[in-house]
């Protein structure tokens, strides 16, 4: 690439502590303050699903200290009902927008991207500053709704209107508390739509000598394919935000219908279809779920090819079914909202391209089988959690076979069928590939492995305690549990509290397993033994850079040139290695 | 499984501009100087130009998503009250489409200046100058517009119509200021203020104020058949 390509995304070294760490053009730096507000959203939101799931088996024991949190919401200790949805909806926001569209995407995309296509840095540096600072503003905003007035609102991560576009007549925490979340998700729409630009732009231009797009590694291609779908799923969450903020404070009427008579006031609105915030926000919900899921794809399949130490059955099959995945991800919406009222024969609509978007799921999964018999799997705690990825993804996906049929979907649709569906493939498989990710890139990011024991023990806990958690809740959505019921006191119930207090036994089980990832994770930080240049023996640019972690411009004033595709495993070379880097102008040789 | 690979492919570059000894797609420079803010090039690459369209892309999906959101609005109820659009849009409309086109002057001045072709920046500031000029009457004009609804006793709650009205020419304008912080920032890098002026700025701010100009276009139309 010559020179002044490289001013694309070029810029001094920083000097001082506010720019090398605060506010820094390092995309490295912004990946690891992505990954750390992710960590601490992860811990937020486990720590409030703790206390659904005390409640919903103990609800009227006190949980110590949360009246202080909220005096209305948990007198004494004791969580409310309408607490309990607050509680739900904090959890379903953090979780889904500040931990799976923040980890496996912003964080380790930012971190590897550039770096894997041999990039000094993003294509435009000071708008990467500015997403992850916008990510934390509206985090800021998101958390300070837990301390104003009513509480945070109680409407869901989904926030159907027209409950959540009344305002405080609708409950605690519909007032300030609502708005704040619809501000928050605003101000994140944004920083996301900045940080898909920077992805796509930098993927497409900074590409190195020798880097085309066919010898991309596999998560660069999920990095690029999730940018291009975010940047068209948050362009549209940003106005039904906006519509439903002035639905709240200027008196307009997008959502709310005439006559509504709520908490016996007659809300000021007329005219407006609750039906359009569940359009609008299931347009960008469903594509939200693939943004999720995709780069965890990506991170899983890059590191089982290293691991197995030979490619896939087909890389390129691959990549296309990441793409079929996304451009069919817009055509689905509709399959959330089956039970809305909306014409049957929309049903088949979206229940075809539903069903059809199993096929490329199915088919990665075959691949991901198929190249596994017969390799030789270098086991370690990254390959266990790429193997608990397919498990779960399995697992988590195929319960989404039944909800895409219409006509099953009517029986479990807002059941905890649904809610052990989403949690397998987002809450689990996404965060798994987020833990393999983090196992795998620790000693290029930081120059230390970490422990190879802690991690194994973390996997089996996690692999056993979250198939104990969310195995049965299918069963329980089978027999008609209902979603976001804060208790169990109807008949048909009862019977299955004892489900409820195994499941609320294995969740604190397995929060308390996390434990040890976050020790390893910063005890290995400082004290973990030092890496070698190239530990996993692994072939893309990332295990090239002249140190680990990486030289603020990443290859210290050179530009490297590609020779071969990212996947040169299982080879003869002269030199007695079985892979090849990308980097190498060796010439491989055939057995 | 090993497979043979044919030797390391090095011809990787598109050839979509001539060589230009290696400057990239920049202006052809005549005289460049240590110091001359004209010795600019872009990048091969030349990411500025992705991220516009990229950006455009996104912007372009906000308003499918608000046009959308009308049409639902509409079918929703029965309280779709027309109303009148004040006949100022016309002007603004006007004026909007004319900064496109001293846009365009105001680019080939500056490409000439860039060139070496002309020695003074006057005329391009004069054209640059004028955009803003219209650019900012555009946004005065909307706010009459807005003025004039309101003295008729349209707010933006008052019946649906009026509420995309001002959502759909507020959300519009706001995306204009941000055309005209570009425009601006363009113009002080034309004079040097602010680093030099890269081929690939001007053309990403022309081509997002071009947008703007026929997004207006499309909203007008949209306004003008539903409200």
């Amino acid at each position: 690439m010559s020179q002044t390509s490289v001013q694309a995304a070029h810029h001094t070294a920083p000097t001082g502590f506010i720019r090398k760490h605060v506010f820094s053009l390092d995309h490295k730096v912004i990946g690891i303050q992505y990954y750390g507000l992710a960590l601490v959203a992860v811990v937020t939101g486990m720590v409030l699903s703790w206390i659904m799931r005390i409640h919903l088996v103990w609800p009227n024991s006190p949980i110590p200290g949360l009246q202080f949190l909220s005096k209305v919401g948990a007198p004494g200790g004791v969580v409310t009902p309408e607490y309990y949805l607050s509680l739900m909806t904090m959890h379903g926001t953090l979780m889904v927008f500040f931990v799976l569209t923040n980890a496996p995407f912003a964080a380790f995309g930012n971190y590897f991207l550039p770096i894997q296509i041999g990039a000094e840095d993003m294509a435009f540096p000071r708008f990467n500053m500015m997403s992850f600072w916008t990510t934390f503003v509206a985090f800021c905003i998101l958390i300070s709704a837990f301390f104003v007035g009513d509480g945070p609102p109680l409407s869901g991560w989904t926030a159907y209107a027209p409950l959540s576009a009344v305002g405080p007549d609708s409950g605690p925490g519909q007032g300030l508390g609502q708005t704040l979340w619809g501000l928050s998700i605003f101000v994140f729409c944004i920083a996301s739509l900045l940080g898909s630009l920077n992805f796509i732009a930098t993927t497409l231009d900074l590409r190195t000598k020798g880097m085309t797009l066919a010898r991309m590694p596999i998560c660069t291609w999920a990095w690029f394919i999730t940018s291009c779908i975010s940047l068209l799923a948050f362009a549209v969450l940003m106005p039904a935000c906006l519509l439903l903020i002035l639905d709240r404070i200027a008196g307009t009427s997008f959502f709310v219908p005439s006559g509504l008579n709520v908490s016996d006031h007659l809300q000021p609105h007329q005219g407006g279809s609750p039906l359009l915030w569940q359009h609008l926000f299931w347009f960008f919900g469903h594509p939200e779920v693939y943004i999720a899921i995709l780069p965890a794809i990506g991170i899983v399949t890059h590191i089982l090819i290293n691991s197995m130490r030979k490619p896939m059955l087909s890389h390129r099959v691959l990549i296309y079914c990441m793409m079929a995945i996304g451009f069919l991800s817009y055509m689905v919406w509709g399959h959330h909202m089956f039970l809305s009222g909306m014409n049957p024969f929309s049903a088949l609509v979206f229940s075809f391209p539903t069903l059809m978007i199993t096929i490329p799921a199915t088919i990665m999964t075959l691949i991901w089988l198929g190249s596994l018999y017969g390799s030789n799997l270098r086991i370690n705690a990254a390959s266990l959690f790429c193997l608990g990825f397919i498990s779960m993804f399995v697992s988590g996906g195929v319960s989404g076979f039944f909800l895409a049929q219409p006509s099953i979907d009517i029986y479990l649709h807002a059941t905890y069928f649904v809610v052990g569906h989403f949690h397998m493939v987002m809450g689990v498989a996404a965060i798994f590939g987020v833990f393999a990710g983090t196992y795998f890139w620790f000693p290029k990011a930081t120059g230390r492995m970490m422990n190879e024991t802690l991690g194994r023990l973390h996997f089996w806990f996690s692999f056993i305690g979250t198939y104990c958690i969310f195995m049965p809740f299918h069963y329980l959505g089978l027999a008609g549990n209902v979603r976001r019921y804060s208790a169990f006191t109807d008949d048909f119930l009862v019977p299955l509290v004892p489900v409820h207090k195994f499941i609320t036994y294995a969740a604190l089980f397995t929060g308390a397993a996390q434990l040890i990832f976050i020790f390893n994770l910063f005890y290995s930080r400082f004290k973990g033994a030092p890496a070698a240049a190239n530990p996993w023996e692994a072939t893309s640019l990332e295990w090239s850079t002249p140190s680990s972690p990486p030289p603020f411009d990443n290859f210290a004033g050179q530009h490297p040139v590609v020779y071969h595709d990212p996947y040169q495993y299982g080879v003869k070379t002269a030199s007695g290695a079985d892979y090849v880097m990308q980097t190498s102008p060796e010439k491989i040789l055939t057995t | 499984m090993a497979t043979t690979l044919q030797p390391p492919q090095t011809k990787l570059e598109r050839k979509t501009r001539p060589n230009d000894g290696g400057i990239g797609g920049g202006f052809r420079l005549l005289v460049p100087e240590a110091g001359d803010l004209r010795a600019v090039a872009d990048p091969k690459g030349e990411p500025t130009r992705t991220g516009i369209w990229v950006g455009l892309a996104a912007i372009a999906m906000t308003f499918a998503a608000l046009t959308s959101a009308l049409y639902v609005r509409e079918g929703a109820a029965t309280d779709w009250h027309h109303i009148v659009l004040p006949p100022i849009l016309w002007f603004n409309t006007v004026a909007l489409i004319a900064s496109s086109v001293t846009l365009e002057l105001a680019w080939k001045q500056v490409a000439a200046f860039m060139r070496g072709q002309i020695s003074s920046r006057s005329r391009a500031m004069l054209w640059l100058n004028l955009t803003l000029i219209l650019g900012l009457l555009f946004v005065i004009g909307q706010y009459v517009a807005w003025l004039k609804l309101r003295a008729q006793g349209l707010y933006l709650p008052t019946n649906p119509n009026s509420s995309f009205f001002y959502l759909l020419t507020g959300v519009h304008a706001v995306h204009v200021l941000g055309g005209l912080g570009g425009l601006s920032r363009v113009q002080l890098k034309f004079r040097g203020i602010a680093g030099p002026l890269r081929r690939s700025t001007m053309d990403a701010t022309s081509y997002y104020w071009h947008f703007m100009g026929s997004l207006w276009l499309y909203l007008l139309f949209i306004l003008w058949l539903k409200l």
